[in-house]
């Protein structure tokens, strides 16, 4: 009794010392996020007379709806199918389905996303909000090629800092350096590097073969931009991951390498059965981390394309802030959000079940 | 314990005395506090701060209190204050956002005569809904920089404001500019500048052509004005300034864009008054400011900048309005002019200034104003017009649809306008 006492009272100051610190995050992301969830299911706006409206899910209906239009190809007066000049089967604009047509009310405002044909026919699979949904692809993209691979270059860039060599410091310094640099100035910087016309990059890529190599508009063609600022952001930040990967390395005792070096082990199965499984709750970490921060990517966005070109560059962020402050549509700007959050949360939660401790 | 309460509350005693000392002292006068968005600009803030100066020293019932933010965050700053119910007296707002502030009850209509602001260029008056919210202590204009001896080469004619280019005269002139291979690209569009700078200068192409960003005759839909024939027809001609490669796109160099016509890397270049003054003194008397190729309905350009309104919040509007009529003397809106290059929205001002003056380098530019300046849809909805209307123009010029582009733009205005019951239309 007496020992849960005193339990109690420790209890009391940890909670006394906790509570500016949990008021903050009460204040800063607990009430905005249940706001969100609020104000999502209303047509709230950031300035604005009328009072805000209960309009259910409707701004999640607007981000999300899908639609599915079949359409026959275009036939001349005989009945015969219409061909263009390379051959290919014509099919009517879509905006005919699309706009003001009583017929097709399901379509109604609806754009194409993507499109196949079925037979003769060409089925076009339509969105409401189809810049939403390639900001989706785009964030989908986007985590997907650079969690895997800051992860993995941060970690090797760990395996050669941790080295007990002369200067190695300076390399772990030039390696940290660009997370210190705000990432707006490193945006900026970079797109002086990625610069059409006489870029860094394309001036280096032309001289390193002869001239041979044709100028890109890295940012400007939609093939190259997001690709081009997923190789920038992985540059940026990896540097961080890199210190969380070498303070995992140094939590493993060197008495476990001296063994291995006994037994003969090569470095591979060094590093196979020695460092990989001591890094095992490090790495749950990394890869938590990094697909957080990669949902999160805006400021490169922000400052580099705006989305562009052709919305091959769209992320969820992006969107959020352009349709809340941009447009003024705090509702929907929240809706997506709150779409977001849900994204984020079943990874982390599908991420934790995956690495779980399997007893 | 009881020793620091008593001197807390000593303290306190003795600073609310002070407080009410100082507020006894200054009762002669009320402070009126005024934002302003000119922040980092050295020139501009002596001519504001020289305003304020004189106005507190004119009289005694006010004193003026500035505070200056940076243009780029100057706006968030304003919605946030609105939103705590904290707007100072005084503030300036850009001509096109002005109705949108004014309808969501940020602004008050301003207690001045319309009688002194009579012979005022007509862009920079900020009317809504018949009242007026804000005057603007200067315009800004935008013309086709180039040079005479541009001109000469290829051999085509200096069009007057009588007389602007046709549309097929202005695309023989970018072919022939083009093929002289002198240039990187004949004509600078500024893409790399975004934002405002798309509706400003870019839409009254599109008027030009006969469409709009909405329908002016009731606000309500954007329909057959932003995707009828005539809008098309524009969607089409800006595409091809870009898939011609006549104008450098969206991924231009902001650097190219400062300085690529005085470098020569662009022939021509569509530019505003405030960077008139630079390729004036580099070239001189060489210097064309020319207006707008008439696209079939007339040449037109941007009007309105920022301007001066009283925000709704204000006890002494009588004070902030004062303030606002102290400001539209002909010898301040002459400093701004000479200061920062903007037009001054006077005829007996602009004669007070160096470059304005008759027979002045950038005279042209005020009687542009005069008779071309067409103002942005004059709506609550306006903020949102201009984002779309980016966004499309940005598309089309990276070869998206020009007319499921226009579509959509149209979609997201109308659907925008019907969220917020037409905007009291």
């Amino acid at each position: 009794m007496k020992k849960n006492s005193v339990l109690a009272q420790h209890n009391k100051a940890g909670w006394i010392f906790a509570t500016p610190g949990f008021s903050l995050m009460v204040l800063f992301i607990v009430v905005p996020f249940i706001l969100a969830i609020v104000f999502s299911m209303t047509n709230q706006r950031l300035m604005s007379p009328n009072k805000a409206e209960y309009v259910g899910f409707e701004n999640y209906a607007n981000m999300l709806d899908l639609g599915v239009l079949v359409v026959g190809p275009k036939v001349d007066a005989n009945g015969s199918v219409l061909l263009d000049k390379n051959g290919e089967v014509q099919y009517p604009k879509l905006r005919k389905f699309t706009r003001n047509n009583p017929d097709y009310p399901n379509v109604q405002g609806m754009k194409e996303w993507f499109s196949f044909t079925w037979g003769d026919k060409k089925v076009a699979i339509m969105a409401s909000d189809l810049v939403f949904l390639k900001a989706l692809i785009n964030t989908f993209t986007f985590v997907l090629f650079v969690a895997p691979l800051q992860g993995a270059l941060a970690l090797v860039l760990a395996l050669l800092i941790n080295q007990p060599l002369r200067g190695i410091h300076i390399f772990r310094s030039i390696y940290f350096m660009p997370v210190v640099v705000s990432i707006v100035v490193v945006s900026l910087l970079w797109r002086f590097i990625y610069d059409g016309q006489n870029g860094l990059l394309n001036n280096a890529l032309s001289t390193i073969t002869f001239g041979y190599f044709e100028p890109v508009d890295w940012l400007g063609n939609p093939d190259t931009a997001l690709g081009s600022i997923m190789a920038m952001s992985i540059w940026q930040a990896v540097g961080f991951h890199m210190i969380i990967w070498l303070s995992g390395l140094q939590t493993i005792s060197p008495t476990l390498y001296e063994a291995a070096k006994i037994e003969g082990a090569s470095s591979w199965q060094t590093f196979r059965f020695i460092t990989w499984p001591g890094l095992r709750n490090t790495a749950v970490l990394v890869l938590i981390v990094i697909t957080m921060q990669a949902f999160s990517l805006f400021a490169q966005i922000d400052v580099m394309t705006n989305g562009g070109p052709l919305d091959s560059t769209q992320t969820i962020v992006y969107q959020t802030v352009e349709r809340g402050y941009g447009k003024q549509d705090i509702s929907g700007g929240s809706a997506m959000s709150v779409v977001l959050f849900l994204i984020v949360l079943s990874i982390s939660l599908f991420q934790r079940y995956l690495t779980r401790e399997k007893n | 314990m009881k020793i620091t309460k008593k001197l807390a509350l000593t303290m306190l005693s003795a600073s609310a005395l002070g407080s009410t000392f100082v507020s006894t002292s200054a009762v002669a006068t009320t402070n009126l506090s005024m934002w302003y968005h000119g922040a980092g600009n050295v020139v501009e803030a002596r001519i504001i701060n020289q305003i304020v100066n004189d106005f507190n020293n004119s009289q005694s019932d006010w004193n003026v209190v500035l505070e200056s933010f940076p243009q780029g965050s100057y706006n968030d700053s304003v919605i946030a204050a609105a939103l705590a119910n904290n707007l100072p007296d005084i503030l300036d707002v850009d001509g096109p956002v002005m109705p949108n502030w004014a309808w969501a009850g940020y602004l008050q209509p301003l207690k001045i005569d319309k009688t002194k602001i009579a012979d005022f260029l007509p862009g920079v008056k900020g009317y809504w809904n018949d009242k007026l919210y804000s005057v603007g202590l200067w315009d800004a204009a935008v013309a086709l920089i180039t040079r005479r001896s541009i001109l000469n080469d290829i051999e085509i004619r200096v069009p007057t404001i009588d007389s602007p280019w046709s549309q097929q005269e202005f695309n023989n002139v970018l072919v022939k500019l083009k093929a002289t291979g002198k240039y990187d690209y004949p004509l600078d569009l500024g893409l790399a500048w975004k934002g405002e700078w798309f509706p400003y200068a870019f839409s009254p192409f599109l008027q030009s052509f006969g469409g709009d960003l909405i329908d002016r005759s009731n606000y309500k839909t954007a329909e057959g004005k932003l995707n009828g024939e005539d809008a098309i027809a524009f969607g089409e001609w800006w595409q091809e300034l870009f898939s011609k490669g006549y104008s450098p796109g969206n991924s231009q160099d902001p650097a190219d864009r400062d300085n690529g016509l005085i470098e020569g890397k662009y022939a021509m270049q569509w530019n505003g008054n405030w960077a008139a003054l630079n390729i004036i003194n580099k070239f001189g008397d060489d210097v064309l400011l020319l207006p707008a190729p008439d696209f079939g309905h007339g040449s037109k350009i941007g009007a309105a900048s920022w301007q001066l309104g009283v925000s709704s919040t204000s006890a002494h509007p009588q004070g902030a309005s004062e303030f606002i009529e102290f400001a539209l003397q002909d010898k301040y809106l002459a400093a701004f002019s000479d200061g920062i290059g903007v037009i001054p929205p006077t005829k007996s001002a602009a004669e007070l200034t160096k470059n304005y003056k008759k027979g002045g380098p950038m005279a042209v530019f005020y009687d542009l104003s005069k008779a071309q300046a067409m103002v942005r849809p004059v709506t609550p909805g306006y903020i949102v017009e201009a984002k779309v209307f980016e966004k499309a123009l940005a598309d089309i010029a990276d070869g998206a649809d020009v007319e499921d582009t226009l579509d959509s733009a149209v979609d997201e205005i109308d659907a925008d306008i019907q969220r917020n019951s037409d905007y009291s239309h």
